[in-house]
């Protein structure tokens, strides 16, 4: 399983790297916004995306807007991990594709109930 | 778009106005057009002088209110550029705090998970010898693990202790970014309360001049569908439209259908 983790912020990349590690996910890269996620995405077999919303350059959710129109990427699990918490926000997350949504702060066991639950519909 | 309305600023002038205005009248009913005119000039006259000795007033007081804006923020101009370096120290700082945790708890964590380990697997074997399963020279080998394990626990639970209180001593960031996110709510504070006399002293002007200012209507932005901007972590979590917990966000998911 290899994820590609996509925050402005190191240190978030960095908890969530380790709260992925924790649930037994070892392979995971790092991006700094939706501008550099994207060709590594294009360019390399990820198998799950965790994006932030806000970042400078692309958006978490211009991101999501690419994934679902490339071809090989539309079926990508995506989980927006972010502290926008507007309902339109999340409508919107939703309305564009997202496969799970997680507002910061958040707890390790949300997270691994909503990539559990990615997983089992994904695989289901 | 210009207009003027004296009348109703200042009563010397509304007097003078109106006892103009009555004279004109009278010299109208009188028949006497031509003074009638030259009252209206007289009108005009006080208008402007009026207008020019109000406008003139307001600038010197307009004047001085920027010139004294422009002091201080000779002073609040460095002050901004300080608060700039201060809120990337804030930054750093957290930053630093952040990654110094983390980093205690990856190196305490594998020796804690270690330790536990190791006495779980101690214990099996210690449960066997208690059962009378286990032959003398097994137990001298039991016995020197477990003296092995019972001295480096002492090593490894202290180091663990120390790693504990350097997680601590990485919550001093919080004190100063504290005290120096304080500094900048004064400097704001300080600034807003200016700029607010500027756009008074400002507004003054614009009534004395009838001047009006057409605002362009804020149209509501037309319906972008999902095409919605990011505004940043939520400060009030019981405005409109705001989900206060994860439990929020799966209920509105789950009734899209999620």
């Amino acid at each position: 399983m290899k994820i590609l983790i996509v925050d402005d912020f190191s240190t978030m990349r960095r908890i969530v790297k380790n709260l992925l590690r924790d649930l037994g996910f070892t392979n995971t890269q790092e991006a700094d916004d939706g501008t550099t996620a994207l060709p590594m995405l294009q360019n390399g077999d990820f198998d799950f995306l965790v994006t932030d919303w806000n970042m400078p350059g692309m958006t978490g959710l211009d991101l999501l807007k690419h994934v679902r129109e490339d071809e090989r990427l539309k079926t990508l699990p995506v989980l927006m991990v972010t502290a926008e918490a507007k309902r339109d926000q999340i409508v919107a997350a939703a309305q564009a594709g997202v496969n799970g949504y997680v507002v910061k702060p958040f707890t390790a066991a949300v997270l691994k109930e909503k990539i559990d639950k990615i997983f089992e519909r994904v695989e289901g | 778009m210009v207009d003027v309305n004296l009348d109703n600023k200042d009563n010397q002038v509304g007097s003078e106005i109106r006892s103009l205005a009555e004279n004109m009248l009278e010299q109208l009913e009188q028949g006497d057009i031509g003074k009638a005119v030259a009252l209206v000039n007289d009108l005009n006259q006080l208008r402007d002088r009026t207008l020019y000795n109000e406008i003139g007033r307001l600038t010197r007081a307009l004047h001085e209110s920027i010139k004294n804006l422009n002091v201080d923020t000779v002073g609040a101009a460095s002050d901004i550029t300080e608060t700039t370096d201060k809120l990337t120290y804030v930054l750093e700082m957290t930053d630093k705090s952040a990654n110094r945790t983390m980093d205690i708890a990856d190196a305490g964590g594998p020796l804690a998970g270690a330790m536990g380990d190791r006495a779980a697997e101690l214990s099996a074997r210690w449960k066997r010898f208690m059962k009378r399963e286990m032959n003398t020279s097994e137990f001298r080998e039991l016995s020197r693990d477990i003296d092995e394990y019972l001295s480096s626990s002492v090593k490894d639970s202290s180091e663990i202790k120390k790693q504990f209180s350097e997680i601590v001593l990485a919550q001093d960031f919080q004190d100063l970014t504290g005290q120096v996110i304080h500094k900048v709510i004064n400097l704001i504070r300080d600034v807003e309360g200016r700029l607010v006399t500027l756009v008074s002293m400002a507004g003054q002007v614009d009534q004395i001049t009838g001047i009006n200012h057409e605002f362009e209507q804020s149209t509501p932005a037309p319906d972008s569908g999902p095409d919605i901007n990011p505004e940043g972590p939520q400060t009030d979590s019981k405005a409109d439209g705001v989900v206060s917990s994860q439990d929020d966000v799966d209920d509105l998911l789950s009734s899209l259908g999620f």
